[in-house]
Formats: C-alpha cells, sequence, structure tokens
C-alpha cells in the first residue's frame, strides 16, 4: 500500500496544476462521504487526495441577477436546505440532494462527489439533469461547461480528462409557471440506496396546460435515463388520466434495470411509472404556486 | 510525515500522520481518547461523531489533516470537572443507554440538535437521529433523554 499525499491548495489553478502534474491515482476530495468509505475499505488507493473545499468557489452558493444560480461543487445538501431562494425556486433539486444519507452526511455531501462518484443510483442527479444544470469544469486546457448529463458515463466512470475537475454548476433560473420534484422508493425509510428514483422539472402556462416537460429516471440503467418519450406524453396536456398514463407506459419502457435485493426487474419498472406520475403531479402542484 | 495541529477539548495538540489517518484515528491512537468509538467501516453509525467548530460530524469521515486549525469537541470534554454536561445527565437520568457503545456519538449529535433547534418535537429528533444506530435501547429512552435535555440546556 503506497503512502498517500494530501494537499488542500486555495485556487482553481493551484488543484489543476497538482491534478495535472501528478502521475499516481489522484482523487479529489469534497464532502468524503463517498471517498474516505473507499479508502478505508481499501477499494481505491490513491497516491494524491486533493481537498477542493478551500477553494471559495467551490464552497458557495450564490443566485445570481438574472435569477440563475451558481453552485459550488462542494457545497453540502444541508447547508442548500438552510437557504430560502433556491428552496423555493428548485425545491426538487434540494430534495434530491438533501436526501443523501442522514444528518452528518447531509453536512457534508456534495452534488460534484454525488455527480462524479458516478453511481447509477446518486439521488442528486435526475432533478439535476431535469433542471437543466451544466457543469463547470476546470483544467490544463481552460475552463468549458457541458451538461450534467454527460459527467457519468458508466458506474464509477465519468467523461473528466486528466487534471480536470468540477468546480461549480449552473441552475437557470425558475421559468414563470416552473416547477420541479424528485421522488425515490428505498426499502426503508432513510439511509439506503433508491430502487427507482425520478426527476421532473416542466412549465404550466395560465391555463394549465404543460408548455414544456423533462422526466428522468434514476437508479433504473447504468447511468440517468431522460425519458424524451415520457415528457412527450404530458406536453401539451392538462395532466389528464391519459396523460399520465402514457406518461407511466413511456417510463415503464425506458427502464432498463437489475436485478438485485432491493428490487426484481417487473418491480422497478413498474414502480418507474408509478414515482413519474406521483413527481409530475407534485411538480405541477408547485408550478401553480 | 505531515504534521497536523488542533484544538482538541480546549487543549492545542499536534502531532505527525500518515494522510490517510482519519481524524477518530488520530483522535483515539495517538491522543488516546477513546471515548469516541467506531461502530462500522462505511460511515453509518454514528458512533463516532465529535465536534468540529461547533457542527457534529462523522469523524470516521474526515481525514486529521482535513481539520487542521479547526476547534474539536469530543465526549471527554463535555462535562466541567465532576459535573456532567446536561446531555449526559439527561441520557443517565432517562436509562438512554444500556452497552454504552453509541452513546458518545448520540450524545454529540444530540448537543447539536438542540443548539440548532432547541424545541425540536420527537419527530424532528427521530429524524435527526438517523445516521445514529443503536442496537440495544430502541431509541424510545433516548429520544426521552434528549427533550429533558433540551429544557434543562435553556431551550
Ligand atoms: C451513510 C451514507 C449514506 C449515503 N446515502 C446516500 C443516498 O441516500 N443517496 C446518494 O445518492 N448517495 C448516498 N451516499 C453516497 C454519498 O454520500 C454521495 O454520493 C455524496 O453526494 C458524495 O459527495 P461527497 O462530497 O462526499 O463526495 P466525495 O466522497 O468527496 O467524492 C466522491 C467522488 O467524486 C470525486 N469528486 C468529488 N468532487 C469532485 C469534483 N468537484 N470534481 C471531480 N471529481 C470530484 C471524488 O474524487 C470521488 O471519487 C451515502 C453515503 C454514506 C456514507
Ligand atoms: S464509525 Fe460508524 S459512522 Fe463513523
Ligand atoms: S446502548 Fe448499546 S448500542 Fe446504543
Amino acid at each position: 500500500m503506497q503512502s498517500v499525499q494530501f494537499e488542500a491548495p486555495g485556487t482553481v489553478d493551484e488543484a489543476v496544476a497538482l491534478l495535472a502534474g501528478a502521475t499516481g491515482d489522484t482523487r479529489i476530495l469534497a464532502g468524503g462521504t463517498d471517498l474516505l468509505v473507499q479508502l478505508r475499505a481499501h477499494m481505491i488507493n490513491p497516491g494524491l487526495i486533493i481537498d477542493i473545499k478551500k477553494i471559495d468557489e467551490t464552497r458557495s452558493l450564490t443566485k445570481n441577477a438574472d435569477g440563475s444560480y451558481t453552485i459550488g461543487a462542494a457545497y453540502a445538501g444541508a447547508e442548500a436546505t438552510e437557504r430560502d431562494d433556491i428552496t423555493k425556486d428548485w425545491p426538487g433539486v434540494v430534495e434530491g440532494w438533501d436526501l443523501i444519507g442522514s444528518t452528518q452526511i447531509q453536512g457534508r455531501a456534495s452534488l460534484g462527489g454525488n455527480l462524479c462518484n458516478a453511481s447509477p443510483a446518486a439521488d442528486s442527479v435526475p432533478a439535476m439533469i431535469v433542471a437543466g444544470m451544466t457543469a463547470n469544469i476546470a483544467g490544463p486546457k481552460g475552463r468549458r461547461t457541458i451538461p450534467v448529463q454527460d459527467v457519468p458515463v458508466s458506474p464509477g466512470k465519468t467523461s473528466l480528462g486528466k487534471g480536470e475537475f468540477i468546480v461549480s454548476f449552473n441552475l437557470p433560473g425558475r421559468p414563470k409557471g416552473g416547477g420541479d420534484a424528485y421522488l425515490r422508493l428505498i426499502p426503508r425509510t432513510e439511509m439506503d440506496i433508491a430502487v427507482v428514483g425520478c426527476g421532473v422539472a416542466l412549465v404550466l402556462d395560465d391555463s394549465g396546460t404543460v408548455t414544456s416537460a423533462k422526466v428522468s429516471l434514476g437508479a433504473v440503467s447504468a447511468k440517468v435515463l431522460v425519458v424524451d418519450a415520457a415528457a412527450k406524453a404530458i406536453i401539451g396536456t392538462k395532466l389528464d388520466d391519459d396523460a399520465l398514463a402514457k406518461l407511466d407506459a413511456a417510463c415503464q419502457a425506458a427502464a432498463k434495470p437489475i436485478n438485485d435485493k432491493r428490487g426484481t426487474i417487473e418491480y422497478r419498472t413498474k414502480i418507474a411509472g408509478v414515482l413519474a406520475r406521483r413527481a409530475v403531479k407534485i411538480a405541477a402542484e408547485r408550478a401553480g404556486s | 510525515m505531515p504534521t497536523v495541529s488542533m484544538t482538541v477539548n480546549g487543549k492545542p495538540v499536534s502531532g505527525e500522520v500518515e494522510a490517510r489517518t482519519l481524524l477518530v484515528q488520530f483522535l483515539r491512537d495517538q491522543l488516546r481518547l477513546t471515548g469516541t468509538h467506531v461502530g462500522c467501516d462505511t460511515s453509518q453509525c454514528g458512533a463516532c461523531v465529535v465536534h468540529v467548530d461547533g457542527e457534529s460530524a462523522k469523524s470516521c469521515t474526515m481525514l486529521a489533516l482535513q481539520v487542521d486549525g479547526a476547534a474539536i469537541t469530543t465526549i471527554e470534554g463535555l462535562a466541567n470537572g465532576e459535573t456532567l454536561h446536561p446531555m449526559q445527565e439527561a441520557f443517565r437520568n432517562n436509562h438512554g443507554l444500556q452497552c454504552g457503545f453509541c452513546t458518545p456519538g448520540m450524545v454529540m449529535s444530540a448537543i447539536d440538535l438542540v443548539k440548532k433547534n432547541p424545541k425540536a418535537s420527537e419527530t424532528e429528533i427521530r429524524e435527526w437521529l438517523e445516521g445514529n444506530i443503536c442496537r440495544c435501547t430502541g431509541y424510545h429512552n433516548i429520544v426521552k433523554s434528549i427533550q429533558e435535555a433540551a429544557g434543562n440546556m435553556g431551550g
């Protein structure tokens, strides 16, 4: 077992230089709630750990003048729940984020860590995707911004190149008549891994007709699915029974889950439809308020 | 090896650690403060909860080097001489423990709750404790203890 080096740089440039110059396995440390568990279990054996929490940009959450948000990659879910602005504008995003773990885990777990750990069941990811969030990535060639759904590639793998890490996320302003929601199903009431997760963001016009929508499913595929057919099923409708039935069917058709002790393929597929119906109703209620 | 310095229970301490050393290992193995327990290796049980700059945190889920310069309070730092902290006293009065393994983490977690939410309802207490696992008590007396302490802590 090689010995680990620990660095806590104060700027993005220093972090990139450390990352780009490292030879062995190098890991970013945000909340550490995945990383340190994996380190203890000897699942990983990095030569260098870079704590990004001393970099101000990773630790702040700002509402910009145009109503959009810039969210530091290492900002914690419990901190977000204490904010009146984002909890009101994007309750679904905050729900997914704050569902992660128990009290002390919530105080540390970040969106950057949840996304880059790249678990198909990561709770914050479906809501981030339907909200249209993008990730600001820093690297040796400067900065680039990509949609959140393009970060995870497969379980445990991301599209980030050598020397790159996520500094922050952009979350658009809440559109007029917009609402979002995230729901997951777990076998217990707390602290378990999602059997299915569903994120919904939609916009209603004054008559209550859905003018745009996005639906995503977590834990039913190797990465979070964006189900366009489910969104199409409800756009242009007032969420009548027929539209909800089509939404349910589209989610069931898209789900490609695995069998494990938490749920069978049949069960997860059925639940994908059920959760989508429920999440759409919650998002629509929020859009109206 | 890098050196880490912090304040533990009001006293400045420092020591050489490997980068992979967890805060809980530093507290237990180097400082011999064995009141903070380790009950799992997956960050789930909460036996290791301490306060880092006044906030409860799982000391098994932090590197010692990460808290360089911070103020740490462990279960050993709560009592004032022979006088127990009101939370400790309440656990004693209400049989809030049996084997006592989870107790240090429960007490540290509960103090943070009462500080943040002095009027926490029974449901809020139970929710707050979702990351503290007790194999013995069935939680009932733990909740009672915290309710009593909240009153005595000026909540
Ligand atoms: C008891 C417990 C319960 C949990 N419950 C849940 C749950 O209900 N739902 C859920 O989804 N997860 C859960 N988790 C998993 C974990 O808490 C989350 O995935 C969390 O969001 C990880 O964030 P972090 O900041 O702690 O990441 P870290 O552990 O710091 O990092 C995770 C990974 O991402 C990389 N990384 C972190 N930040 C960046 C960045 N900015 N750029 C590039 N790479 C980065 C790290 O190198 C590492 O590989 C739980 C964990 C525990 C211990
Ligand atoms: S030892 Fe179990 S949560 Fe820290
Ligand atoms: S008193 Fe034994 S584990 Fe809680």
